[in-house]
């Protein structure tokens, strides 16, 4: 009697626990589980898309949404093996440009245009246009855009009207060359240099040779038509860097300085000037010495100068470009996530929350910093937003851009050496 | 040998062929080892041969393959360069300032670091009062990590904060910036790569003078040596294969610097403190040219082959 009660215990538990397990396995199978790579490291972004993962977890049910980070540097190095392998994440963060173009072109990433197209296009309709092209390759659209930005001057107000520099009237490279002699002569270091890390410097060159070229002749030179990178509007870009060099215009050491201690210079009000991102306010002020830097009222901005004769214009911007691709074989709800992640509302709060250059039309309203205002006013009239070259040109290409532009501001090279250093080696990738 | 020895000490006395004496005993042992080779061999070689193989030979081979492709690293290398990428290297200004510099670097060793150290060593092998105390302070930049070191002493030659600008500003001079300057940089990073490694190698020499044996010294005395003299014609001979072996240490740490380097200049100003190790990573790694980067790993291999094999054999032949 007790064995068969047992037994029939057993033979319930047995099949209770069965029972269970299938129902469990029943949804698990039909369970989705995202997984978000990213490489941010603040805090508090980082909650706010935990919470908007929640959010779109509690309107999904059997969706579940993983963050994974990986450090920037370790991120590029992993990536290659990563996408090849079956941890490959759903969808990772790019910048666009050459990379995201190889990584498309191995099949290991899957499109969105079906996505964007979807329900009479509204996805691809509700984002400035400038964002999408600037993540599609042959005629696919490789990444879904979630930032843009813009580089521009930051200036300290205080330093300017020290040594009497109107930053208004900087409309041309020459006005900003004689700022930059004003300053200097008034005892002002006028701008602050990140050389070691190289990168700071490039924006200078890529500003230039965007203002020279214009957008036709850099897309020409991309395209290896009118000599690629040795026509003469960038061997003119170059020119115009060494004379900026030749004015010693950098804090004292800014070979050897990273990003960071260039940001500490502007922020400790050691150098006038810093060319930087659309985010300077805030990082300057977490990198100065004192952690508060400078106050935002005593900083200024105004977009990188004309070149007289030259056909690019002061509405052609430079900046960052930032977008989720998604990967081959990522579950279906991704797409439905990133388009929730798009959306102007969410935009809003991760302009608002995370200060973000948001690229959902109708975003930017919410940004309520005026200098960052400023920055998302000019994003939306811009005529061409050309992405940073370290990224657009490819890791290879960039890494040479990023080269010569500290040699040539640092007078180790001439400028028509580092044009064909450029188009050396930008001509294998063309092929 | 002594394996044998150890599994099976009865049997090399256990005469069986009914010779004796020492040739015999040899003969024996001789056969034993045969005997016993194979199944020592086929227990124990295969995990370690097969870690060997996937994780040295493999790779290496993988290199030397890819080597001949301009590859990023994703999907299959594809596109078949030939010799391109080793024209490429010797071609780029980086790469032979990056030998210079590795050169520069055993130079500054030899010249410096190793006379450095065997003159520390001979003034605390001896057990005087803090000799211990001063091995462990000199041993510590050792010990230390080489990214903490580099670290510790980019803010030491920081010209806006660090040790050396506030000397400079103390006597009221304006402030050096050395790893900012391509002319000094590589000489400021000679300073660090000897006070991390100096004490290494008089641990090396302490060692070699405590093998020493003291009555040869003894006997030089008594022959009226002067301390020179000893030093010349006793210690330094006897202290020769201390000394190869420190040269040996060095040069092979000069191919391999690299954690030290990263966050010091990271290889800058201009390339000018790029060693052959960062020269890989700048030029192959962070630049995803994978086909490069393995072209100038098979090139920093055969040199180290190539270096460690003749200095082997030129000058630690009988070592």
């Amino acid at each position: 009697m007790s064995i068969t009660f047992f037994r029939s215990r057993m033979f319930t538990t047995a099949a209770a626990l069965a029972a269970a397990f299938s129902f469990a396995a029943s949804p698990a199978a039909a369970d989705s589980v995202i997984r978000w790579m990213h490489v941010e490291q603040v805090p508090g972004n980082i909650e706010l898309w935990n919470q908007i993962a929640k959010e779109f977890e509690a309107k999904h049910p059997g969706v579940k949404i993983e963050l994974q980070f990986l450090e920037n540097q370790a991120f590029k190095a992993k990536m290659p093996t990563l996408l090849q392998s079956n941890d490959a994440p759903s969808f990772f963060y790019t910048w666009g440009g050459g990379v995201l173009k190889a990584q498309s072109e191995t099949g290991a990433l899957r499109p969105i245009d079906a996505a964007l197209d979807a329900d009479g296009g509204q996805w691809r309709a509700s984002i400035n246009p400038n964002a999408v092209s600037g993540l599609s390759f042959d005629g696919k659209v490789w990444a879904s855009p979630t930032k843009s930005g813009l580089v521009s001057f930051y200036y300290n107000k205080e330093m300017f009207k020290k040594a009497g520099v109107d930053a208004s009237k900087i409309a041309t490279w020459d006005d900003f060359l004689a700022a930059v002699k004003t300053l200097k002569d008034a005892g002002v270091t006028p701008i602050a240099g990140g050389g070691l890390d190289k990168w700071p410097l490039h924006f200078y060159w890529s500003y230039l040779s965007m203002r020279e070229a214009g957008q036709k002749g850099f897309a020409d030179a991309k395209a290896g038509e009118n000599d690629g990178f040795i026509a003469e509007p960038f061997v003119k870009a170059g020119q115009h860097l060494a004379e900026l060099g030749k004015l010693q215009p950098f804090q004292n050491g800014y070979l050897g300085a990273t990003w960071n201690d260039a940001l500490a210079a502007f922020g400790d009000g050691r150098a006038a000037i810093i060319l930087s991102f659309e985010n300077t306010p805030a990082t300057q002020a977490s990198n100065s010495t004192s952690r508060k830097g400078l106050a935002d009222d005593n900083i200024g901005r105004f977009p990188f100068p004309t070149i007289e004769g030259a056909p690019g214009v002061v509405t052609d911007s430079f900046g960052g470009l930032n977008g989720w691709a998604v990967t081959k074989n990522a579950p279906p709800e991704t797409e439905e996530f990133l388009r929730y992640m798009a959306s102007v509302d969410v935009q809003k709060r991760l302009a608002k929350d995370t200060q973000i250059m948001p690229v959902a039309k109708g975003a930017s309203e919410a940004i309520a910093k005026p200098l960052l205002k400023e920055v998302a006013e000019t994003l939306a009239k811009e005529t061409w937003h050309q992405n940073f070259l370290d990224q657009d040109l490819g890791p290879n290409v960039g890494a040479v851009v990023n080269d010569v532009s500290v040699e040539i501001v640092s007078g180790g090279l001439e400028p028509a050496d580092a044009a064909q250093q450029i188009e050396d080696a930008y001509s294998l990738e063309r092929q | 040998m002594s394996m044998s020895e150890t599994t099976m000490p009865g049997r090399s006395f256990a005469p069986a062929n009914g010779k004796t004496g020492p040739r015999a005993t040899l003969q024996r042992r001789k056969r034993s080892l045969k005997h016993s080779k194979w199944p020592v061999l086929l227990l124990f070689l295969p995990p370690a041969l097969m870690l060997f193989t996937v994780l040295v030979i493999l790779p290496m081979g993988e290199a030397a393959w890819y080597s001949f492709y301009n590859w990023n690293g994703y999907g299959l290398p594809s596109q078949w360069v030939g010799w391109r990428n080793y024209q490429l290297i010797f071609r780029n200004g980086a790469f032979s300032q990056a030998l210079i510099n590795n050169g520069m670097i055993v130079v500054a060793s030899i010249l410096i670091q190793i006379p450095l150290a065997l003159w520390l060593a001979t003034m605390i092998s001896s057990r005087i009062h803090g000799a211990l105390f001063f091995r462990l302070i000199f041993f510590l930049p050792y010990v230390l990590a080489d990214v903490a070191a580099g670290m510790i002493w980019r803010f030491v030659y920081d010209g806006d904060f660090g040790l050396v600008g506030g000397i400079a500003h103390l006597f009221g001079a304006e402030p050096p910036y050395w790893l900012a300057d391509r002319d000094t940089a590589m000489y400021a990073i000679l300073g660090v790569v000897i006070w991390k490694y100096f004490g290494f190698h008089m641990m090396l020499f302490i060692a070699g003078l405590q093998a020493i044996d003291k009555s040869v010294l003894e006997a030089a005395d008594i022959d009226g040596a002067t301390g020179l003299q000893k030093f010349r014609l006793v210690t330094l001979p006897l202290l020769g294969s201390t000394v190869r072996l420190s040269v040996f240490f060095a040069v092979v740490g000069s191919l391999q610097l690299f954690d030290m380097i990263m966050p010091l200049t990271g290889g800058g100003p201009s390339n000018s403190t790029q060693t052959m190790v960062t020269f890989l990573y700048n030029f192959g790694v962070t630049r995803m040219q994978v086909g490069f980067g393995s072209a100038v790993g098979v090139v920093l291999f055969v040199i180290c082959v190539t270096l460690a094999f003749s200095y082997k054999r030129i000058f630690m032949r009988h070592d």
